[in-house]
């Protein structure tokens, strides 16, 4: 019977599934970091358990650690007892760490794929939703609870009952300017923010072939988004060149065994999906968001929209507590909301490619003067690479400012923080109340869009921008 | 993981759709390193006026006097969505709550419940408007059970469904890490076939 990408993945990893109970299936990687971890290890502990494959466990710091300084001290008290029980904790059950000024640290979905962790084929779980992240190279990758990460550390299994599947077909050359972050938000404002609740989707078509891999790992990213369990790209030669010769990728002729394995890795052409999405890329703007959850977006070129364009009673009602928390009017037009602030990062956006872009945009420009910027870029790779080009010239003689990894403002655990009315233009995935700092309103873009805001001060059209 | 057959209480119903998990518990409350001290912290943006959650918000369903006492929560569609944080159905639990009812779950928070014994109960939006109905009128007492799979109030009774092996552990108060340990030489096993790159 033809398979789905996503069947043929269970099934490979399905180690048992007996009646009455929920399958259980093998887990291959498994990411923890300092916030979700502790109290998993002290239920181990107190069972007397041990971490059962601790050669496929891999940890680091990334929520809560200063962008300032490397010193896990300068995050606060109670987040460097954190760090601290994470870095005990990985000494006593012997998991790698890569830890506070280790050369390859970084936010967890960025260094998983960094590093050649991820690979295609494996079954990825960490305690944090945006595990979605790592499915742009055909893994089953998802975010689970600490309960599940206490599991897998004591057993290196899930269970879990299968998803539904859901095929996103997205068609055609997508226009200049449009970049992947655009593409994710357009099909999220397609779906829905629970549109996809209790399936893995799997992103093919035209356009999500020619993305490069740093663009799949932002459309997989942001599958969480719109309720998706996991998000999935079939491996191709993309993937393959990415992958070749990182750190624990396979070599020499295991590569070639694997990367002939890895080539089975798609949908069979006469699979069925549950449910298909077809969107056409060549109808998509860049996108912002102008509500409270990654759903409420619409495009650059559009307005505020009004409660009563809603049909749905719940969409409409969510509307109207959004644009209270927004302190929006309907019919204001995108270009004319002001902004103070630019958070370029995250691990939807704060590989290289997006601080290439970001930086082509602002290149001998100046940041507004009502406005505050600031780069975090995803690990510390990231960052040497970066300045390795200069980038990091780039973005300071602008007026930004140039910070050290981790997931900073995208939730604001640490010092990097909004203040209540602040309006900011971020690269990251959630625009939830009070995700940037209590009070605080964020307006989801890609790192173009952010960059071009950045200087303009307002909302305005990459595309326009970059011809002025 | 306490066991879990019937629970009888005071609904106090949160009529908001995509409730999600930086709401039920901030960021700034998850540095601890333990599962219990969230409780306080529970809604904090919603349910007080400061930072520090010394001034309750009088407008806040939570809030109000009648709804003291609550430990079921009637709930929106989309309830749970967002981050993987266990602190959220932790805090949900420590508050009081036993029980949380909606017409949808985000799929993360959903499995976070089970697996920590409160139980997330699905209802279609017509049963979820009813129950809404009456408990924003005067508080609502309601008595879920898996001994009947039904949540009941008066006369009346939702049926509602698990799978057979959620049932069990609830039930039971399973420690599934316990439970899958007996599984061990099978999961061995299938680690020792997995070819050398994976
Ligand atoms: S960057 Fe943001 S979304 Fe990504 S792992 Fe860190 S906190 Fe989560």
């Amino acid at each position: 019977m033809p398979s789905t990408l996503y069947e043929k993945l269970w099934q490979r990893h399905l180690v048992e599934d007996k009646s009455g109970e929920t399958p259980l299936i093998f887990v291959d990687r498994h990411l923890i970091h300092e916030v979700t971890s502790p109290q998993a290890f002290a239920n181990l502990k107190f069972h007397g358990r041990k971490v059962h494959c601790p050669e496929r466990t891999i940890a680091t710091m990334d929520h809560n650690i200063s962008t300032r300084s490397a010193d896990i001290n300068a995050a606060g008290e109670s987040a460097a007892h954190q760090l601290k029980t994470l870095e005990n904790n990985c000494e006593e059950f012997g998991v790698k760490l890569y830890g506070m000024g280790h050369k390859n640290q970084g936010i967890v979905h960025v260094m998983g794929p960094e590093l050649g962790l991820t690979l295609p084929g494996q079954v990825i779980v960490c305690g944090d939703s945006h595990t979605a992240t790592h499915g742009a190279f055909g893994s089953l990758a998802f975010g689970i609870g600490t309960s599940e990460v206490e599991h897998v550390l004591a057993t290196q299994t899930l269970r879990q009952n299968k998803a539904k599947t859901m095929k996103i077909d997205i068609q055609g050359k997508r226009p200049l300017g449009i970049s992947a972050k655009d593409i994710i938000l357009a099909v999220i404002g397609k779906v829905g923010t629970a549109g996809a609740t209790g399936y893995v989707v799997e992103y093919c078509g035209e356009t999500i072939r020619n993305l490069s891999m740093e663009e799949r790992m932002t459309v997989c990213n942001m599958s969480i988004e719109f309720g998706a369990k996991a998000g999935l790209i079939a491996p191709d030669h993309t993937t393959f060149e990415y992958l070749k010769g990182k750190e624990f990728a396979p070599k020499g002729d295991t590569w070639l065994q694997a990367v002939n394995d890895w080539q089975t890795l798609t949908s069979d052409e006469d699979a069925e999906f549950d449910t298909v999405v077809t969107i056409a890329a060549q109808d998509i703007k860049p996108q912002v968001t102008w509500g409270t959850n990654p759903g409420q977006v619409t495009a650059i070129n559009s307005v505020v929209p009004s409660p009563e364009d809603f049909s749905d009673a719940v969409e409409r009602e969510s509307c109207v507590n959004a644009l209270k928390y927004m302190d929006l009017e309907p019919g204001t037009k995108i270009t004319d909301i002001n902004i103070n602030n630019v958070f370029i990062g995250s691990c939807t956006n704060s590989r290289i490619e997006d601080l290439r872009i970001a930086a082509s945009v602002i290149k001998g420009k100046t940041v507004s003067k009502n406005v505050t910027a600031i780069v975090v870029p995803g690990s510390y790779r990231v960052k040497q690479q970066a300045e390795a080009e200069g980038l990091d010239e780039i973005f300071k003689q602008a007026g930004f400012e140039w910070r050290l990894p981790g997931c900073s403002m995208c939730l604001g655990m640490n010092d990097d923080k909004l203040v209540a009315g602040d309006r900011c233009a971020s690269t990251s995935n959630r625009n939830f109340e009070g995700r940037q700092g209590r009070g605080s309103r964020t307006h989801l873009v890609s790192p173009a869009m952010a960059a071009a805001a950045a200087i303009a001060g307002h909302f305005v059209d990459v595309n326009q921008f970059a011809g002025a | 993981m306490e066991k879990f057959m019937t629970h009888t209480g005071k609904v106090v119903p949160l009529d908001r759709a995509n409730v999600d998990t930086d709401q039920i518990i901030p960021k700034q409350f998850l540095q601890k390193t333990t599962r219990t001290g969230f409780a306080q912290h529970l809604f904090h943006d919603w349910r007080f006026l400061d930072d520090d959650g010394l001034q309750p918000d009088p407008s806040f369903i939570l809030n109000e006097q009648q709804y003291q006492g609550a430990s079921i929560l009637l709930a929106r569609e989309n309830f749970g969505c967002g981050s993987s944080r266990e602190h959220a159905p932790w805090a949900i639990q420590e508050y009081g709550f036993k029980v949380v009812v909606a017409p949808s779950f985000a799929d993360i928070f959903y499995g976070n419940c089970i697996n920590i014994g409160v139980l997330p109960i699905v209802l279609n939006e017509e049963a979820i408007d009813e129950l809404f109905d009456h408990a924003l009128q005067k508080p609502l007492e309601l008595t879920a059970s898996l001994e009947t799979m039904t949540l009941n109030y008066g006369d009346k009774s939702f049926p509602f469904s698990l799978t057979e092996f959620q049932q069990y552990c609830l039930r039971n108060g399973i420690d599934s890490v316990g439970w899958t340990l007996q599984s061990q030489d099978k999961i061995d096993q299938f680690a020792a076939s997995l070819p050398a790159w994976q």
